[in-house]
């Protein structure tokens, strides 16, 4: 359990992050280190894309599944992780 | 048409002359009615007609015709004979002024047959009717005096009697009056109607909480759908698996355990969970982080290895280090068999005064940030191995000459075997560990090698470590008369040893004296062959990958030596002028060998271009302090990791003057494979033989 938390900890404070979150599957925020509003929207509108790419990928071969996705932007990088249960969703500046 | 004349005549009379056309009949009135009314007045009505006396005697001709004036003159019918319409001449004239159905029927008819039978059974039964009647009305007299006989008592009965009588007249009577009149009602009916009272309705009702509801919504996509199907399966499987051990003790364990994890799930926190997710965002985050180094490491081929004429260099990739680990000296370096980015690090010390803990730790390309698996020990590891055909286990040697496997798979940080004092641990530090293959009762064994003299076998009995001493190696010449006539041997340290690639039972062991000896596991007393190599302790021995014949060892001497197991002199000798700590051989040529010194630096040697000098020669490590320990090629992608002393572990990637196959001639195909590794090398020996031969 220790462990998870750790990893967390450390990609918190990785180069370059600027902030991290766990939304569980009804898009609901578990853990955040952003402000609530911008959490909210965060997750609000990154579930509805990862269910869609993931349905995408099954929808073309059942047995695949989509593992993470990637969201490059002028300004940062937003890398979603789905779990089963859960997202896990990273907002980066990589060129720091 | 009677009604309409009287009125006709009226107008007639009313006014000479006058004539109005009706319009409705086309009958006329001759003239001789008008003469007929000439004797009477006339009276001129005030809005008639002024004609002149010429218009007044004009003669107006009326025809009596048969035609109805209100039938159609021209009526069309489309005729698909002839495809157009066309005009039917006759048109039907008959006009229908008024029409009545009428109840007569004819007699010969069905109907009134039928009616003239029935008339016929009325008839009958009114006569029998009759009959009956004056029956009745005889047996109503008789019974009138019978009643005067009769007691008082019995009155009673009769009039009931008589109207039962009566009801049966009646009731004789009814059925055939039907016949003569059909609308009569067919039972006695009479109404008689009573009212009770009326029960006072009350409402009552009761109203529970409404039960929860949720909104459910789903799709049912095609992978919704296989994902239901194999977690179908899955239960199948596991029923059937549950069925093959069925036995009471193990079902109340299973009940247990099950409770236990039921327990654990709802305790734990929900984060853990998204263990998965988080490596990955981790690695992720990392190669954002690392990305050029990654791109490097996949595409970046030095361009200007073509201007330096053979010589390569070795381009610096991610550096590995770790808090925990920082004052550790790397002391082992294992690529994992399987997983060609996964690497364990062994972190101990070398220094005899200054001896604390251990660590092991496990690397992934992938994430250079922080290890896959950390584990640590009390004390410092020294050296390790990875099984190929089990690339979760690992053994390690410690310098308290423990050894202890630990098994990846596994999430404690404990090795899950361990040896001890009582099994037979080396009493000094393990200076090299390898496993070997599964033996006859399929259980894991591993040789250890340690300065104690001693070369051990381990296997694995029954989660077990059972050891036996496999050699003793002695210092040949050396045995003393001791005290009381013991005779003393003078034991070796064993320093390296490496296990030929085919050849399953041969061996060599490097000593601290430098001396190298071929042995072989089933001779425990004597060696195969003894090599004089070198002038202190032996680092590192390693069996060329492809030449069977070929073996390579280092040493502290400053020297790297390159040995046929034949010949009892070395076939080359490279001076590096600094001590060596170890020595790898390539695994994609048999000609190409890695050796790191202690003054930081990297030498890649290639045997076919070469035979003298390094093709490179690169201090890798940064401040020249640091001693490199260990070398180790990565065996699928075209880099080397290198640990030091400081606890730090460089890969690096070499160059592709450093990987270079022989220059294909132009229509000959490039030939790949073993053996021509195997003849490239033969060639360079034979010449280095030919050279001697001839010396």
């Amino acid at each position: 359990m220790a462990e998870v938390e750790e990893t967390l900890k450390r990609i918190q404070s990785h180069k370059g992050v600027i902030g991290t979150m766990v939304v569980n599957a009804e898009g609901i925020p578990i853990r955040t280190t952003l402000d609530n509003s911008t959490t909210v929207q965060y997750a609000g509108l990154l579930h509805q894309l990862t269910m869609k790419a993931r349905s995408t990928v099954r929808d073309i071969d059942p047995q695949n599944d989509l593992t993470f996705l990637r969201i490059r932007s002028k300004k940062h990088e937003i890398m979603v992780a789905p779990d089963k249960e859960y997202l896990l969703i990273v907002i980066q500046n990589p060129c720091e | 048409m009677p009604p309409k004349q009287p009125p006709r005549r009226q107008s007639i009379n009313a006014g000479r002359g006058t004539r109005k056309r009706d319009e409705d009949s086309g009958t006329e009135v001759g003239e001789g009615a008008d003469e007929w009314a000439q004797s009477k007045a006339t009276v001129r009505p005030p809005d008639q007609l002024e004609l002149t006396d010429a218009e007044l005697k004009e003669e107006f001709t009326r025809i009596l015709t048969a035609n109805n004036p209100h039938a159609p003159q021209n009526i069309v019918r489309y005729s698909f004979k002839e495809g157009t319409y066309k005009l039917i001449g006759f048109v039907d004239q008959l006009a229908v002024h008024f029409s009545q159905v009428g109840n007569l029927i004819p007699k010969d008819s069905d109907e009134g047959r039928r009616q003239h039978y029935r008339d016929k059974l009325v008839a009958g039964s009114q006569e029998s009717a009759k009959v009956v009647l004056s029956e009745a009305e005889i047996l109503e007299e008789e019974e009138e005096s019978k009643e005067a006989e009769a007691e008082a008592g019995s009155q009673t009965d009769v009039p009931a009697a008589e109207a039962a009588e009566k009801v049966t007249q009646e009731e004789l009577m009814t059925p055939k009056q039907p016949k003569e009149r059909k609308l009569t009602n067919q039972f006695n009916f009479s109404e008689r109607a009573s009212q009770t009272f009326n029960n006072p309705l009350r409402d009552r009702e009761c109203q529970m909480e409404p039960p929860p509801r949720t909104n459910f919504s789903a799709t049912a996509n095609q992978w919704e759908i296989y994902d239901a199907y194999v977690e179908e399966l899955e239960k199948q499987e596991k029923t059937k698996e549950k069925e093959k051990t069925k036995t009471p003790v193990a079902k109340k364990m299973g009940k247990m355990a099950m409770r236990k994890m039921t327990s654990m799930e709802s305790q734990s926190d929900d984060i853990t969970k998204v263990t998965q997710a988080a490596k990955i965002v981790e690695r992720m985050v990392n190669q954002n982080t690392y990305d050029d180094i990654a791109q490097d490491f996949k595409y970046y081929e030095d361009a200007a290895d073509e201007y330096r004429d053979q010589e390569g260099t070795l381009l610096p990739l991610w550096k590995f280090q770790n808090d925990k680990a920082k004052r550790l000296a790397v002391t082992a370096l294992c690529w994992n068999p399987k997983y060609n980015d996964l690497f364990a690090v062994g972190h101990g010390s070398y220094d005899f005064m200054k001896q604390s803990r251990g660590m092991l730790l496990l690397y992934s390309m992938k994430n250079p940030s922080f290890p896959e698996y950390i584990f640590s020990s009390e004390s410092g590891i020294m050296c390790l191995d990875m099984h190929v055909d089990h690339p979760y286990l690992v053994v390690v040697g410690h310098y308290d000459g423990n050894v202890a496997i630990y098994n990846l798979k596994k999430p404690h940080s404990q090795p899950s075997f361990r040896s001890s004092a009582k099994s037979g641990k080396h009493t000094d530090p393990v200076w090299q560990v390898k496993w070997q293959k599964d033996d006859m009762d399929n259980n894991l064994n591993f040789f250890s090698v340690s300065s104690d003299g001693r070369i051990v076998s381990w296997t694995l009995v029954k989660s077990e470590l059972v050891h036996t001493d496999v050699i003793k190696l002695k210092v040949e010449g050396s045995t003393m008369e001791g005290v009381e006539g013991l005779q003393l041997h003078t034991v070796g340290c064993g320093t390296a040893f490496d296990f030929h690639k085919e050849i399953d039972y041969m061996f060599l062991v490097g000593t601290e004296e430098g001396k190298i000896y071929k042995c072989s596991k089933s001779y425990s007393s004597q060696f195969l062959d003894t090599y004089d190599a070198h002038n202190m302790a032996v680092d590192a021995v390693s069996w060329n990958p492809y030449h069977t014949k070929v073996f390579m060892s280092c040493s502290s001497d400053w020297t790297v030596k390159i040995w046929d197991h034949t010949i009892k002199t070395p076939m080359f000798i490279y001076d590096l002028n600094s001590g060596v700590g170890d020595v790898a051989w390539a695994p994609y040529s048999s000609t190409v060998f890695a050796a790191v010194t202690t003054n930081g630096k990297a030498h890649v040697f290639d045997l076919s271009i070469n035979k003298y000098e390094a093709i490179c020669n690169q201090p890798v490590v940064a401040k020249k302090k640091n001693k490199i320990t260990h070398v180790q090629f990565n065996p699928i992608y075209p880099i080397i990791i290198v640990g030091d002393n400081r606890g730090h572990v460089t890969c690096l990637k070499l160059s592709p003057n450093l990987r270079k196959m022989p220059k294909e001639k132009k229509g000959q195909e490039v030939q790949k494979g073993p053996a021509v590794e195997i003849a490239k090398l033969d060639k360079l020996l034979n010449l280095v033989r030919e050279v001697k031969t001839k010396i």
